[in-house]
């Protein structure tokens, strides 16, 4: 609820941002709850910065149409014409990516997360040090919490990837795993 | 790490059928067995469904995953259709833009051509109306609705893993009902789930379900094609061993269903080639997991099986060409030689480091009904091993001309023959 009402409250200025406003002006409210520059300090959002342009545009793309549920954002997305989406999506791409976290996490959940990232091909189109590739995300750095919670969406089909992918790389990780590789992809150097 | 070895013995079987079978269909470009590099052996751990099942562990490997297309329908303007070839005399023009991911098309007796889509929750109908064209959303919400069909002015649409219906469709545009569910026994499996669906001379309607993965053993409700009735009853399979059928048709001449079948990945840059099958009678069995483009024995699954226990194909599309929507050319408006001939969408490889495909094929057959020719016919769509354009169906329309749908910019095409005539705008 309380993105919700953070997200009622920053409505209003993307809804009637005047052609003559900037970009830096009108993604000004994304970064009340994305964090500034796009380093989200929010729980279960994500970080935007360094992402790949083609991704966010899908995912703006699924939030207008509603095929990505998440109310705020839906909310955000609906008044977004089709060039507003490539403009917001190119914007997020030239913020500087997240940075790794200050401690290099704890050695044995490290390993165990590198493993599972190798077993599963994580690396194929995750590209190898996670930055993805265009229509598949960044991940290297991603918020920890976010992480787990998509990888478990995925695992659940409750959120419908743009394509099956996701869906079906997650029918055989588990919960336990699903911690680790989240624990490690967050921390990856 | 887990080690690869090469396959000999796999491949001398490989080789031995294939010489038999080429006779069999001279004009195919055959396609070398696997000539070298490694051959993939089971990755242990990845999911029944991951497109990664059986990557080989290299780098040029590393670099292939699939495709997927931009969200946004380009604007007619920005559409690639001076890129786009077709052999001398024919045309082709924009027919319809802006429906998101458009995929299958099917006709209605007043006009109206439905289009299903799979990355969104649409089908479009692109109305013909007072000589004016335009494109309206038909049904939305729903869930991977990839396949449409046409009978006696009723709809049919597949979503993933159920088949629904509109009548009395063309009557009420402007003020659709939403789709009633008339059979919903499908898998729910993502990986090869959403369907192309059509309507057979025997007035049943054909619903594939894809084996749930790139090459896996699979329960009774996969790799096969479905008939039911048009009410939903009636449910049977009618084939077997197929791997993911998205395009079938059947021929004009002798009823037969011909179908498309996507070959597994990660075996090769150069095999399996995907298969246009041909079948005979109900319950025949196309090989798949077992045995590819008839002669190449898998070599994970395969141990212990014969490629002569199964239906080989009639004709070879080329590998990893992921040849999709087909239909038999029975207008009169193309050269005689298009007669009776097969238009299939080859939607283009993405498990191959020089893509293929991404075209519309003519495939001609003998009077027996077997392949003599596969030929490119709408080209242009793959620039510099990038897709500008991906087909996905065909369809043909009263006047004799073609339908071509785009999937990655969301529109659809017409190809006419003779001097350049518009179609109703």
């Amino acid at each position: 609820m309380r993105y919700l009402a953070l997200a009622i409250l920053t409505f209003a200025p993307v809804a009637l941002s005047a052609n003559a406003e900037t970009i830096q002006e009108r993604a000004a409210p994304c970064f009340a709850c994305h964090g500034e520059h796009g380093t989200s300090e929010t729980e279960n959002t994500p970080s935007l910065g360094g992402q790949q342009a083609p991704y966010a545009l899908i995912q703006l793309f699924m939030f207008r149409e509603k095929l990505r549920t998440f109310e705020p954002m839906n909310e955000m997305a609906k008044p977004l014409t089709d060039d507003d989406l490539r403009t917001f999506s190119d914007f997020i791409a030239t913020l500087p990516k997240p940075a790794p976290p200050a401690d290099a996490g704890d050695p044995a959940r490290m390993a165990r997360g590198q493993a599972l990232a190798q077993q599963n091909r994580c690396n194929t189109c995750h590209n190898t040090d996670f930055s993805g590739k265009e229509n598949v995300p960044r991940i290297a750095n991603q918020r920890e919490d976010y992480l787990a919670k998509t990888l478990a969406e995925y695992k659940d089909n409750s959120r419908h990837g743009y394509d099956a992918t996701m869906a079906d790389v997650m029918q055989t990780v588990n919960k336990g795993q699903i911690a680790d590789l989240a624990y490690y992809i967050a921390r990856v150097r | 790490m887990i080690r690869y070895s090469f396959a000999p013995r796999s491949l001398l079987l490989a080789g031995a059928f294939f010489g038999a079978f080429t006779l069999g269909a001279a004009a195919q470009q055959p396609a070398a067995p696997p000539a070298s590099g490694a051959a993939p052996a089971a990755a242990p751990a990845l999911p029944p469904g991951s497109p990664l099942i059986g990557r080989p562990d290299n780098e040029a490997a590393a670099k292939l995953a699939p495709v997927a297309p931009p969200p946004i329908p380009a604007s007619s303007d920005k559409l690639p259709l001076a890129k786009l070839k077709v052999p001398a005399g024919f045309n082709v023009e924009v027919y319809a833009a802006g429906m998101a991911n458009a995929r299958s098309m099917a006709l209605g007796d007043k006009g109206t051509v439905f289009v299903g889509s799979r990355l969104v929750d649409k089908v479009y109908a692109i109305v013909n109306k007072d000589g004016k064209r335009s494109v309206k959303v038909l049904a939305s919400g729903l869930y991977r609705p990839n396949g449409v069909a046409f009978k006696d002015g009723t709809l049919y649409i597949a979503e993933l893993s159920q088949i629904s219906k509109i009548d009395k469709v063309e009557d009420i545009l402007d003020n659709p009902p939403k789709p009633t569910v008339i059979y919903d026994k499908l898998p729910k499996d993502e990986a090869h789930g959403w369907k192309f669906i059509a309507i057979g001379p025997d007035n049943k309607l054909y619903v594939p379900v894809g084996q749930p993965g790139n090459n896996v053993l699979h329960d009774a409700d996969h790799g096969q094609i479905r008939r039911i009735n048009l009410d939903g009853s009636g449910a049977e399979v009618y084939a077997l061993g197929v791997r993911n059928s998205v395009g079938f048709d059947w021929n004009p001449e002798t009823r037969q269903m011909y179908f498309t079948d996507n070959g597994r990945d990660w075996l090769s840059e150069t095999v399996p080639e995907d298969e246009l099958n041909r079948v005979t009678k109900a319950g025949e069995d196309f090989g798949a997991p077992f045995c590819y483009q008839g002669n190449i024995i898998d070599q994970e699954l395969g141990w212990g099986k014969s490629c002569k226990d199964y239906t080989p194909p009639v004709g070879l599309m080329g590998p990893h060409t992921a040849s999709l929507g087909m239909r038999f050319y029975t207008g009169s408006q193309f050269p005689k030689s298009y007669k009776n001939a097969i238009f299939v969408a080859r939607h283009g490889s993405w498990n191959k480091t020089q893509k293929q495909g991404g075209d519309v094929a003519v495939v001609k057959l003998n009077k027996d009904g077997t392949v003599k020719s596969v030929e490119p016919f709408l080209t242009g769509f793959l620039q510099d091993n990038k897709y500008v354009g991906r087909p996905v169906d065909v369809m043909l329309l009263k006047d004799g001309s073609l339908l071509v749908s785009d999937d990655w910019n969301g529109a659809v095409y017409r190809v006419s023959y003779g001097k350049p005539k518009v179609a109703d705008k």
